[in-house]
Order: C-alpha cells, then sequence, then structure tokens
C-alpha cells in the first residue's frame, strides 16, 4: 500500500479496494516502526487520524466521497493545527496549541484528507539541513549519515521512505525544492500568492509560500489544486483563477521552449552536469528545444536573500515575546527581562543570528543599504527572468549544486550553508513557481532537476514534469529503508 | 553612495560593541562566551551581503511585490467575535482576561 501514488490510492479507496482506516493506520505503523531511525515526525496523531477515518469510512459507505477521501498525509509543522500541538520546530513553541487550522489545512481536511502527524523541519524554517530544529536532526533515508536537506526536511524524509504518500510543505529560500532533491522525491513551490499563508507561521511574508511533497509530478499535480486559491484571510492571496492542473498532466505533451542558465553550471559539479545534460537529452529528444540563457544576478541572489529573509524574519519574530503565548522565561525581574530571557531561551542559534542580521539591516541609518538595496536587486533578478520568459517556457537547473551532505559538515559555516541555496533563492525573490523532481543519482545519493515557470505557469511545469516520468523512472527509486 | 560607504565601513567594524547594540534592540541576550562566535559568523555574512555592492542600483526601482500587486483592502466591519477565551486557555500568566507581565511602573 505504501508505494502506490496519491492517484492510485484516491482510486482504491472510490473503488473500495482498500478502506481509509486500513490506509491509515498501515501507515502509522510504518512511522511507528521507521521513523524512530529518520525523527522525520514531531508528532503522530494516531487517535485523531482514526477517529477521523472512521468517519470518511461511515461517508464512504453512505456514499459521501470527497475528492481525497481518506487519504494520510503529513502537514510540516509550521502550519496551524487546531487541537493539534504546531511547534515549527522550536523551543519557543514546543507546547503551542493553536486555536485555529490554517487555511492550507483547513482545505485538505475539507478535502477528505487525514493528518496522520507534523513533520519535523529547520526551526522556523531558518536552516538548510534540518539540523536546527528544536527536536533533533532528521535523518536523510537514502543514507542516515546525510542531512535530508530543509528547511521541510521531515516532510521530504517521511514521503522519501514512504512512511506517507504525501506531505506538505514551505519555501522561502528553496525549503522544498532542495530538500526534495536530497530524498529523491517532488516538490512544488507554487507562484507568490498562489496558495494563503493564513495559518502558515511567518519567516519572511514576501517570500514564503507553501506547496507540496509527493512521489509522482501527478501527485503534486493533484495535491496543488486542492490547496491553491484566493483567500479573504491572506490579503497577499492571488486571485488568479485555479486551473485543474491534474487534467492539464494527462493532456498530450506538448514541446516546450527549454531554457538553461549558464550561471547554473559555471563551475558545476562534474557528477551534477552529467546526470543534468542526461535530462536535457531526454527533453531533446522529445521534441523540446534547448537554448542557454544568463540570469546575471542569479549570482548574487544567496546576498539580498541574505538581507530580505533575515529583515522579514525580524520583524515577524518579534510577536515572540514570552506574553501572550508561547516560551515564558520564569523569575525574571522587569518586563525587558521578560523579553530577553524568553527570546533567548526559546530561540535557537541560527533564529538568533537571523534576528540579529535582520535588526541590523533595519535598524537606523542602515535601511536604504541593505533592505532597500536588496529589493532593488531583488527587481533586476525578476526582471531577468521576465526577459528569458519572452524566449522560452522553463527554466531548468540542477535544483542543488551537489547531493546530500554530511550531517555536522556545514552545521558551523552558515555561509556554506546557505550557499546550498544558490539555485533555489531566485525563484523566491522574484515570486515564480518551481519544482523538484528526481533526475539520477551521485554516490548513491539522490539529485533533483530544477523546472521555474513564469508566474501562474505551473501548468507548463506540471506537464513537462509529468512528461519526463511518463518516459524515465527516476521517481520509483525508493531507499532501502522503505523495504518492499 | 555616502549610505554605502558607511554601511562598508561599519561591516568591517562590525564589533562587539555593535553586536551588543543590536541585540539590545532585538531583546536578544548574548552571553559573553558566546559573543566572539556571533561576531564571526555576523561578519562572514555581512561580507556575503556586501557582494551586492557589486550590481549597480542606481536607477532601479525597488521591488514592493513580487506581482506588482497593491496591498488589499477590505472595508472597516467585524467579520469575526472576540476569541479571547479560547486564546487564553492554555496561558497560565492570565487573570481576568489580561495578560500577566511583571510590573512595569512604580
Amino acid at each position: 500500500m505504501h508505494n502506490k501514488t496519491v492517484s492510485e490510492l484516491i482510486d482504491d479507496i472510490k473503488n473500495k479496494k482498500v478502506s481509509s482506516l486500513e490506509l491509515t493506520k498501515h501507515f502509522i505503523s510504518r512511522i511507528k516502526k521507521l521513523d524512530k531511525k529518520l525523527n522525520s515526525f514531531i508528532t503522530i496523531t494516531e487517535e485523531h487520524a482514526l477517529r477521523e477515518a472512521k468517519k470518511i469510512d461511515a461517508d464512504i459507505a453512505k456514499g459521501i466521497i470527497k475528492p481525497l477521501s481518506g487519504i494520510p498525509f503529513a502537514q510540516k509543522d509550521i502550519f496551524c493545527t487546531k487541537n493539534i500541538k504546531t511547534t515549527c520546530g522550536s523551543k519557543m513553541l514546543e507546547n503551542f496549541i493553536s486555536p485555529y487550522d490554517a487555511t492550507v489545512v483547513e482545505k485538505l481536511n475539507n478535502a477528505g484528507m487525514i493528518i496522520i502527524g507534523k513533520t519535523n523541519m529547520d526551526e522556523f524554517a531558518m536552516g538548510s539541513s534540518n539540523e536546527t530544529s528544536y527536536f533533533g536532526d532528521v535523518k536523510n533515508p537514502w543514507d542516515l549519515d546525510f542531512v535530508p536537506g530543509g528547511s521541510s526536511g521531515g516532510s521530504a524524509a517521511s514521503v522519501s521512505a514512504r512512511l506517507i504518500p504525501c506531505s506538505t510543505g514551505t519555501d522561502t529560500g528553496g525549503s522544498i525544492r532542495q530538500p526534495a532533491s536530497l530524498c529523491g522525491v517532488c516538490g512544488i513551490k507554487p507562484t507568490y500568492g498562489r496558495v494563503s499563508r493564513y495559518g502558515m507561521i511567518a519567516f519572511a511574508s514576501s517570500l514564503d509560500q507553501a506547496g507540496v511533497f509527493t512521489t509522482t509530478a501527478k501527485d503534486c499535480a493533484i495535491l496543488l489544486s486542492h490547496i491553491s486559491g484566493y483567500d479573504p484571510k491572506d490579503s497577499t492571496s492571488s486571485r488568479e483563477p485555479v486551473p485543474d492542473y491534474h487534467s492539464d498532466c494527462l493532456k498530450k505533451f506538448k514541446p516546450l521552449k527549454i531554457g538553461i542558465p549558464r550561471e547554473f553550471l559555471d563551475g558545476l559539479d562534474t557528477n551534477v552536469r552529467e546526470v543534468f545534460d542526461d535530462s536535457i537529452k531526454v527533453f531533446e529528444a522529445n521534441g523540446c528545444s534547448i537554448k542557454k540563457i544568463s540570469l546575471k544576478s542569479s549570482k548574487i541572489s544567496v546576498s539580498a536573500y541574505q538581507v530580505v529573509a533575515p529583515a522579514e524574519c525580524s520583524s515577524n519574530l518579534s510577536r515572540f515575546d514570552g506574553v501572550r503565548y508561547g516560551y515564558r522565561a520564569e523569575s525574571v525581574k522587569n518586563i525587558d527581562e521578560l523579553y530577553k530571557k524568553s527570546r533567548s531561551q526559546g530561540f535557537g542559534q541560527e533564529v538568533k543570528r537571523r534576528i540579529l542580521i535582520g535588526t541590523y539591516a533595519l535598524s537606523a541609518g542602515y535601511y536604504d543599504a541593505y533592505y532597500l538595496k536588496a529589493q532593488k536587486i531583488r527587481k533586476i533578478i525578476s526582471n531577468e527572468f521576465a526577459q528569458a520568459f519572452k524566449d522560452v517556457d522553463l527554466v531548468l537547473g540542477p535544483t542543488a549544486p551537489d547531493s546530500a551532505f554530511k550531517i555536522g559538515e556545514k552545521s558551523n559555516d552558515p555561509i556554506a550553508m546557505y550557499l546550498s541555496d544558490i539555485f533555489t533563492v531566485s525563484a523566491n525573490l522574484a515570486g515564480l513557481p518551481a519544482m523538484s523532481i528526481p533526475m539520477g543519482f551521485k554516490n548513491k545519493l539522490p539529485l533533483g532537476l530544477q523546472i521555474i515557470g513564469n508566474h501562474f505557469d505551473e501548468p507548463k511545469i506540471l506537464s513537462l514534469a509529468c512528461h519526463f516520468q511518463n518516459i524515465t523512472d527516476w521517481h520509483t527509486k525508493k531507499p532501502k529503508i522503505s523495504g518492499d | 553612495m555616502v549610505l554605502i560607504g558607511l554601511h562598508f565601513q561599519d561591516t568591517l567594524n562590525m564589533d562587539k560593541t555593535t553586536i551588543i547594540k543590536i541585540a539590545d534592540l532585538a531583546k536578544i541576550e548574548i552571553k559573553d562566551d558566546e559573543l566572539n562566535d556571533i561576531t564571526d559568523s555576523l561578519k562572514k555574512i555581512l561580507n556575503l551581503v556586501d557582494e551586492m555592492n557589486s550590481v549597480k542600483t542606481d536607477d532601479v526601482v525597488p521591488m514592493s511585490h513580487p506581482l506588482n500587486l497593491s496591498q488589499e483592502l477590505r472595508k472597516d466591519e467585524v467579520l469575526e467575535d472576540n476569541k479571547r477565551d479560547i486564546f487564553q486557555k492554555d496561558n497560565k500568566y492570565t487573570e481576568n482576561g489580561y495578560y500577566k507581565v511583571p510590573k512595569i511602573i512604580d
């Protein structure tokens, strides 16, 4: 059962080959058995899931079937879930129970899905290796000595090990695509504003976007249709109509014009380059035209990102003051000490580092030199993409500069860690949709192919990804830990 | 231009006193034994950030929204009931609907 795709499980439930309760029990037992090694879950919601599964089965018996009835899934622990703990990977929110559901949660619940757990993540989504989580490192299912990527490391690892058929994630600078690449699964970050951010704990509001992890591009399309759309509770959500991404995937593939930025290939690891070139040959053989393009400013994308993201994080995280919710320090003498001790004891090292950088960048006299400068660079990056999309339909490159790195290898070197997002942050800065799909291996560790589209061109991205998966089998490869 | 000059100077001078000042603004406590590591890593990050200065941006309009949209406004009307009791349910530092904090005014 655990090797089936979401699409297959939907059919099995509809055709009564399996009940929701059976599916739910199966995946919970896998998590209990295998997650001791991976640590991809922070919370398992067994009681809630079994109760909901029984309700869904009762509905199905009465002929009430919703589009995703009875499909178990995991929520990244950044999405607020009513009556279920939401920690955001932080001591600050270790015991936080949200009084409401995030819109993404509400939409997937309404579609009939069943939450069976909340996945581990870098603290407040700040990290590229899942090592900043207060709840411990997540291990890469392909090799337990390696990181799964981050920040949505638990969501990627759990899908990769087939502990769950799909999960949600968030992506501020690559937090869906980079772990998808490192764990050998599919992950999509839609256009900024495509999915509501209501109830998604904010990191950098002008960059954050929700998305999903699955084993196939088709499944990404199915889930994306359900989480997308305008939400009056998020003033940055888009009113652009939501297409039926799934049916777009099923249409006959029309060859597309593909752009490959020179800057993504300069100095690229030889093995990664070979695997990437092989993928491009697949598209060429299927009628796509390939054009070398230039995204000159993508090289300084991480520099601009390291201003915008910390600046917005320092503002967003000022809400954690130990007063209304979250960790509160004991035995304090005055209000200043309450703020300082609660924040210092509640936040981990990386979060504090980013708050400090952000506070510096926004402080009097430095705003123009840092935040304004970074917003100008964003504009240049965005213009370069706009120019590229006049000539090509999609931009392709490797998702990450390399395969997964060892746990501990970069944890004391923030710059090396930040540069693992070099190929992903540009799409966030420009608000573009982008996806990572498996394209091969280096030393038995998976590599991801990144497909970037113009604003709201998710159908083109998904169409190319689905087509690639119709003629290759990289997405079907599983880590040994997942068993048969 | 003057600001960039100043900022570059300050990046080089990103010293412990500056860090302590920023930490105070951000309401973050830094222990003495953490100060060297934090100063060192912030300097490295600001050096990375300084690479932005390799690009001329004098005539560029800064990005205000990734989709060039402006903030949508709605009518100023009450859409939800007050849920104070629910919000305060898990907070042991509340009394009569208020949050309790250390005394601020003598």
